[in-house]
Order: C-alpha cells, then structure tokens, then sequence
C-alpha cells in the first residue's frame, strides 16, 4: 500500500465514522446493513473473484451464521460481541467440510451443489427437531444492543461503529491473507490449476481452505446481519439472497477488495430505488440497473474506477509533457 | 398606509383567535389538518406476491374516500412499500416509514413472519401496527403489545366455531384431528380443544405431518383405524386434497371439518375431486365474489362498482380483493371515530372500541367488536358446506 493509498483510505475512514452524526437513525441503520453485506461479499469475493470457485449458496452460510448468534444470544444469554467469533467458527468448519467433496465439483457442477445447498437451507432450518432452538417458522427475536460505557450515542449509531469495526479488521486481515504467499496460490489455481499444482501447491488443500475462509467470512456477517435487524426466520435466507450476493461481487468487481463495499451500497439500495420506480415490477427495474452496470462497467466499479484514475494520471503526465518535462508516456492498457 | 395595514390587522386576529380553535386538535407525527399519512408494507414482489393485490386495492379505496373528500376534511396519504415477504427487508421497511416519511399508523402490514420482526420495534416506538394481515393469534395480546391488533378472525377462533358446532349437533362424536406439526396447525388445535372445553374426551386421536412429507396417507389410515367417525383437517392446500381423496378411496366417511385456509374449490376441491369432495364443512364471513347468491346483493354491487372505477385491472373473482375492501373500511371507520384527536394513542384506542360494527360486504350478522382486553377484531363465522358445486351456507352465525 503506498502513501497516496494509505491517504484515502484513511479520509474514507474518518467520513465513515462521522456518517451517523449527518444522517438518521434509519439511514445508519442502512448503511449499518451496508458494511453487514460488504463483509459478506468480500468472503464470496476471496472464494469466487481470488480463487475462481461459484457458489450459488452463500446465503446458507449467512443464514448458520445468523441463527448461530441468534441462538447463542437467545438461549444461552451470550452477549452480542462474543457471538461473532462462534459464529464466524461454525461456518469456517461447515464451509470446510462441504468444501472437501464439492473439490471434485468443477466450475458449473459446484455451482448446482452450492446451489441445493442455498434452496434447502430454509427448509432445513423449519425442520422440527431443530425447532427447540430454531423457534420454526417464527424464528427468534433478539434484543437490540446498548452502547457500553455509558457513551453518547444511540443504540443505532453504536452497532453502526461496532459492525465499521468489525468490517476494518476483517478486511485487513483478507488484504493480508490475499497478497501474500496464500493469496497468490488462490489465484494460481483460478487461472491454471494444474500449473498451479506443477508447482507444488497442494490444490485440494488450499480450495477447502478457501472455502472454509469465505464461509468464515459470511458467517461473521449473517451475525452481525441478525443483531443489527434483532430477528432471524427462515424466510429471511431464501435463494434470493444467495443470488443477490452473487450479484453484489459481480456489480462491485471480481477480486477486488473495496470492490465488496461498491457491491453492498449497490444490493442495498438499487431495490429500494427500483421500488420507487415502480410497485409493479420492481425486480425488472432492478434487472435493467444490473444490465446497465455490466454494459457501462465490465470489470466492476473498481474497475471502472481504477481506469478512470488511470486515464485521469495519463492525461495529467501527457499535459506535463507537453509543457517540455520529458517522461515516459504509459500507453499500453496492460500497465494500468 | 391604511389600506395595506387591513389585512396584517385581520390576520393577527385569526392568530389570535387560532389557539381556542387549535386546542381540541391534537396531531401526532403523520397527521396534520391537511392529511393523514398511513404506511402499508406488502409483498409487491417474491413468493408471496399474489397477496400484492390487497395493498394495491387498499390504495384505491383511499383514493375513493380522497375524491369523496377525505377523512373529516383531511386527505389520506398512502404511502404503501414492497417487502417481497422477507423478514429483514420488513424491518427495514417498517423503519423507513416510521423514522423517514413518519406515518401515524402502520396498516395492514401482512405474513406472520414479517409482522413478528417488526412487534417488538413497533411496540418499543409505540407505533400502531394495525389490522395486521395474518391469522396467528398471537397479534391479540393488549396487555403486552398494546400497540398491535390483528383483524380477520385468528385460527383459534376458527378452531372453536367448529367445536361448538360439533357439541351441538354430534355430543357422542369420536373426533379425529390432523394437523400441521406448526404455528399454524398448533394455533387451530388449541382453538379447537379450548372450544371443546370439559368434552376434550371426545378426541379418540391425534397426527400431524411435516410440511416436508409427501402425503398424509398414514395418517389418514391411523384415524380410520382408531374408530373416528368426525375428522377436523387442519392442513395447507396440497395435504387437504390428499387427505380428501384417501379418506374416500378406503371408504372412510367421517364428518369432515376443513379449515379455511384450505377452502378454495379452485385449488385444493377441484385436484381433490369435486365428488369426493361432497359434505366438507368450513366457514366464511364475508361474501365470497364468486358466489352467485350475491349478484344481486346491493353491497356486492356497490364493491364491484368500485372495482371497476378505481382499480379496473383487479380481479373481480379474487376474494383478496373483497379483503383489501373490508379492512381499509374498518380503518376509515377507527380514523372517523378519533375525529380531530390523530394521536398514535388514540388511533389504538378508536381500534378498540368498536361496537357491533358491521360491514357492508360481511356475511349478515357478522360484526366487529373490540375493547381494551380484546384485540380480535373478527370473531365470528357461518359455517358452510360443499354440495358438489359450491359452498352453501347454513346454520347460525357462530363465535363470540
């Protein structure tokens, strides 16, 4: 990361922490839903974009997530923090065992196993031996967490502050994982996996691990999701939010980290625009902004934006050298 | 000079005259001497979007009341969203119109899981969350959430017309039930034995499935063979034709009480087989659009006039449609009633005190009645019986 990076990221940073004192308690409260799904879509992201697997079923994942927290704090009384990591653990451990015989899925076939396992899940969850737990159809209402400390702020800014958090610690660690030895294996086998295993990296190994880090991820977000809505019912895990995920990496860009956040500000808000457009057919609106995106923006907003500043540095090069500093032009695409 | 300072003078008198007029006037959020602003959440799109109709004929009766020149002078504003039946995007839903655009009232938000993630949030900011669109029983509970009020009448109630009818007419019945291993079915089997009261005896067996089962043959079986000669069916659509079609095919001929959920000919009677579907009893209470008993019933009429003048595209056979209708005539009446008083509080307090309030487009008979420890609106129902061809209606109306 170099200094002009570490700038921005640091200015994003500080607005983002004085966003709840400018909006109101229902716009923190969705945006605090826009860092639960960012935090989601990097795990999809660092299993889909970094190492080339589909899944169609995330939103299983989600859902364990959130019914663990919610179960924890329901029926067990633990308090809201301390159920992220359980959560964040179960997932890690479903995510890697599923991953072990769905390594001999490929591309479309792991996308349909994905997939059954996104359609079961509500079912799974109304099952009735699960129900002393699961509370059925009902699902479970949990409580709303108080600022600790006694700190001026409301119920809504604080969870906001709490998921921010979160969300930065979990996207260091990814930036962390992905750039280095790890990370450079995941993408080695998304582009040539038997390249990737000539040179000894054990292939099997590093999918499930991926999967497991994704599911992890996932999970800790279907945590948060539920503490931050105070309700979990099967209904709220359906296919849909499986797909929607799937949409969200896809609008946001393909491995890119900050790609997950343009992702998350998209699937939160381009419904609620498409609604107001029209009561009839909302999702058609919505499905006419995805194809708009993908038109206008084929690798993503990141990418899109990254050749932006790309186009905007060239220019400010070719105005200096045009003004008689000599400096090498960049030109070709493939250097950007 | 003295010209222009007239009207500053008669406008200081109105200011000063304005307070007396103000003072009886009392505004929440959401109500002014303009308008009334009501938020609606429906499942616009998603799995449950066939019930999408009830906002949009809930919008077009308020436009009616709007033209006809409001509420007590003052215009409704509805402001109605689409949640596509998914729990959190009703909260989030539930959020906006409380904390954003500010309604008075939350109507006919519908689905029982919806409405269970927004209770306590609604509850808390001590909203009206009001006629709610589901059949649990759970909504009827003022003494710990006084700011939520169900409508139509809930499965318990249902569950306890039938045992009333059963002891009335059948006192030596050996009763069968069958039922769903959920809410739902829970709901409608403490209604049942609630009504039963002392003679719960009478029940020789009970069996329930799982919504995940591929039949109930079994159990159909297992209810013959434990010698019930009255069977209460307490199953969704796809189970209550299974369970219609084995109970004639071994020849098992029981009184068969059908909940309403799954009364439609169209769906569950007709893949049953209408034959085999002779003598099933179930109730109504309001008048059902296909019936043609009603052509000529002036309330029928009156509906289908304003279907056709406000929302032309709706379906004229759609009972959802009749729904839409009856429920925003009950919030016009509690609005009327709290008069110039748009307080939260006292919109809740209109809901509950509404006296032997009957509805055009109700079964005769069939009337609202709430108070401060009841908040079940609908409580009664005419039991009817298929012939055949149709339902036909008989006996009393029976409930509270």
């Amino acid at each position: 990361m170099n200094q002009r990076t570490l700038t921005v990221v640091a200015v994003l940073l500080l607005l983002a922490c004085a966003l709840p004192f400018l909006v109101s308690n229902y716009r923190t409260f969705q945006f605090t839903l826009v860092l639960v799904y960012a935090i989601a879509l990097l795990g999809l992201n660092i299993l889909t974009g970094y190492n080339g697997q589909i899944s169609l079923g995330h939103g299983a994942f989600y859902a364990i997530g959130a019914y663990t927290a919610a179960i924890l704090m329901d029926r067990f009384g633990v308090p809201y923090w301390a159920t992220l990591p359980v959560a964040g653990a179960v997932c890690l451990a479903v995510g890697f065992l599923f991953g072990l015989p769905a390594l001999r899925l490929e591309g479309l076939y792991l996308a349909l196993a994905t997939f059954a396992l996104g359609v079961s899940m509500p079912q799974l969850l109304k099952y009735h031996h699960f129900e002393k737990w699961t509370g059925g159809v009902q699902g479970i209402v949990i409580t709303k967490p108080d600022p600790p400390f006694g700190l001026p702020l409301n119920p809504d800014q604080w969870l906001y502050y709490f998921t921010l958090a979160v969300m930065v610690l979990m996207f260091v660690l990814a930036w962390n994982l992905l750039r280095g030895r790890v990370g450079r294996a995941m993408v080695a086998i998304r582009d040539h996996h038997i390249a990737a295993e000539a040179m000894g990296i054990n292939t099997a190994m590093v999918k499930s691990l991926t999967f497991g880090v994704s599911a992890f991820y996932t999970g800790v977000a279907g945590a948060l999701g539920a503490i931050a809505i105070q309700f979990v019912a099967p209904d709220s895990f359906n296919i849909f939010l499986s797909i929607v995920f799937l949409v969200g990496i896809a609008i946001g860009g393909l491995a890119s980290i900050p790609g997950a956040i343009y992702g998350a500000l998209f699937i939160q808000f381009v419904p609620n625009i498409a609604d107001e457009i029209s009561k009839a057919a909302p999702w058609a609106v919505f499905g006419i902004f995805m194809i708009g995106f993908v038109y206008v923006m084929p690798l993503g907003v990141n990418g899109a934006i990254r050749m932006l500043l790309a186009r905007l540095g060239r220019k400010a090069q070719n105005n200096r050298s045009t003004a008689g500093v000599t400096r090498p032009t960049i030109n070709s695409p493939e250097e950007v | 000079m003295k010209l222009s300072l007239l009207p500053v003078a008669t406008l200081l008198a109105a200011a000063l005259a304005a307070p007396s007029a103000l003072a009886q006037k009392k505004y929440d959020p959401g109500a002014s001497d303009k308008e009334i602003k009501i938020g609606n959440i429906n499942p616009y799109s998603g799995p449950a979007s066939a019930y999408g109709t009830i906002g949009k004929v809930i919008g077009a009766y308020f436009k009616k009341i709007n033209d006809e020149g409001g509420i007590n002078g003052r215009k409704i504003n509805f402001i109605s969203v689409d949640d596509g039946y998914s729990p959190p995007k009703t909260v989030e839903m539930a959020r906006k119109l409380v904390e954003q655009d500010e309604v008075l009232v939350l109507f006919q938000p519908l689905g029982t899981p919806p409405n269970s993630a927004i209770h306590k949030y609604m509850n808390a900011k001590k909203v009206p969350q009001l006629f709610v669109a589901t059949g649990a029983t759970k909504w009827n509970d003022p003494m710990n959430f006084p700011w939520t009020m169900g409508w139509q009448p809930n499965y318990q109630t249902e569950g306890m017309i039938y045992a009333q009818h059963i002891l009335k007419t059948r006192p030596n019945a050996k009763i069968g039930i069958l039922y769903q291993n959920d809410d739902y079915g829970k709901d409608y089997v403490k209604g049942f034995k609630d009504g039963l009261g002392a003679k719960a005896s009478m029940i020789v067996k009970e069996v329930s499935y799982e919504v995940a089962d591929p039949t109930v043959d079994s159990q159909i079986v297992q209810l013959q063979s434990a010698g019930a000669d009255t069977l209460f069916n307490v199953t969704t659509p796809k189970f209550a034709a299974q369970a219609i079609r084995k109970a004639y095919d071994i020849g098992w001929n029981p009184l068969h009480y059908l909940n309403q959920v799954s009364a439609s000919v169209g769906s569950v009677l007709t893949p049953a087989g209408l034959d085999k579907s002779v003598g099933l009893i179930s109730t109504q209470y309001f008048k059902d659009p296909t019936d043609k008993a009603w052509a000529n019933d002036a309330a029928m009429k009156e509906w289908t006039a304003f279907m056709k003048k406000y929302y032309p595209e709706g379906n004229l056979t759609d009972a959802f449609n009749v729904y839409g209708y009856m429920v925003s005539q009950t919030l016009v009446q509690v609005l009327k009633q709290a008069g110039d008083n748009l307080t939260r509080e006292n919109v809740m307090k209109q809901a509950a005190s509404l006296k032997n309030f009957e509805l055009p487009m109700f079964l005769p008979g069939i009337r609202i009645n709430t108070s401060a420890t009841d908040f079940a609106p609908i409580e009664q129902e005419q039991l009817i019986r298929f012939d055949g061809k149709e339902w036909v209606r008989f006996g009393e109306i029976l409930g509270k």
